[in-house]
């Protein structure tokens, strides 16, 4: 049952990816892109990372993507007609270079590799716990990552 | 583990793949390249997670976890320097930003 779920969802992802990078439409991109992006936070949440999942849904999607979505109505980005898409010249270095990187993922596929057995599911406690006790230096250099970056867009944002 | 490792490292690859493309091929926007590094962003976390679970380990969500808080100041100054941008040039075709004023 997860198993079918996952690959499910996995199509889902490649589909609405595949449609947000050829799309022209930003604006349709992004939607795209957060369709995407939920379709990987049910993934994650298969995976036993619940809290990951619900923070893909809260940061990426529902922050992150909005963002976006601001900067292009407040630029006023969104007419299709004005962006020059990419052509034919543009997409072949790209579809050369993905294919490489897939044809050496696919690879993965032939070598038989045994991992370790499988340990447990990880519960939000563990997650928790590793967070702020193994990781809490991690957690405050973050946090001041963010402050930098919150005085940086105040700088760049400002008006002349 | 309710799916191979193998398979989620595939289902990776083919998301960072197309984000690769995503930023090689629209050279010209900068909002759909910030876009195609949030598409590799994310193929990483998939990564870190899928490990996370196959070994029953922690780090890897908190790696991802991480990897989440550190895109959102990237968004946050890239789209700034994107509204900079487009303030001085009435653009945001890449091409057009080819001049330093030391």
């Amino acid at each position: 049952m997860e198993q079918i779920i996952f690959y499910i969802l996995a199509a889902i992802i490649v589909i609405a990816t595949l449609f947000a990078i050829t799309e022209r439409h930003t604006v349709h991109a992004i939607v795209y892109l957060v369709t995407s992006f939920f379709a990987l936070a049910v993934i994650f949440y298969l995976l036993g990372a619940p809290l990951v999942a619900v923070f893909e849904v809260i940061i990426y999607a529902g922050a992150i993507m909005v963002l976006f979505l601001f900067v292009i109505m407040m630029l006023d980005l969104g007419h299709p007609e004005k962006v020059s898409s990419p052509g034919w010249r543009d997409w072949w270095p790209a579809t050369l270079l993905g294919g490489v990187l897939l044809a050496a993922t696919v690879l993965l596929l032939t070598v038989p590799h045994a991992g370790p057995a499988g340990g447990g599911a990880i519960g939000v406690r563990d997650f928790a716990r590793a967070l702020f006790r193994q990781y809490g230096i991690a957690v405050e250099v973050i946090s001041m990552q963010l402050l930098f970056a919150l005085v940086g867009a105040l700088y760049l944002g400002r008006r002349r | 583990m309710i799916v191979p490792l193998a398979h989620v490292l595939i289902l990776a690859g083919i998301i960072f793949a197309l984000g690769l493309a995503c930023v090689i091929a629209w050279r010209t926007n900068v909002i759909m390249m910030l876009i195609g590094i949030e598409i590799m962003l994310n193929a990483a976390m998939l990564v870190a997670v899928g490990g996370s679970r196959l070994w029953g380990a922690t780090d890897g969500q908190v790696f991802a976890l991480m990897i989440m808080a550190m895109t959102s100041a990237e968004v946050s100054l890239a789209l700034a320097l994107v509204v900079y941008l487009h303030r001085r040039k009435k653009t945001v075709n890449a091409d057009e930003f080819d001049s330093m004023k030391g």
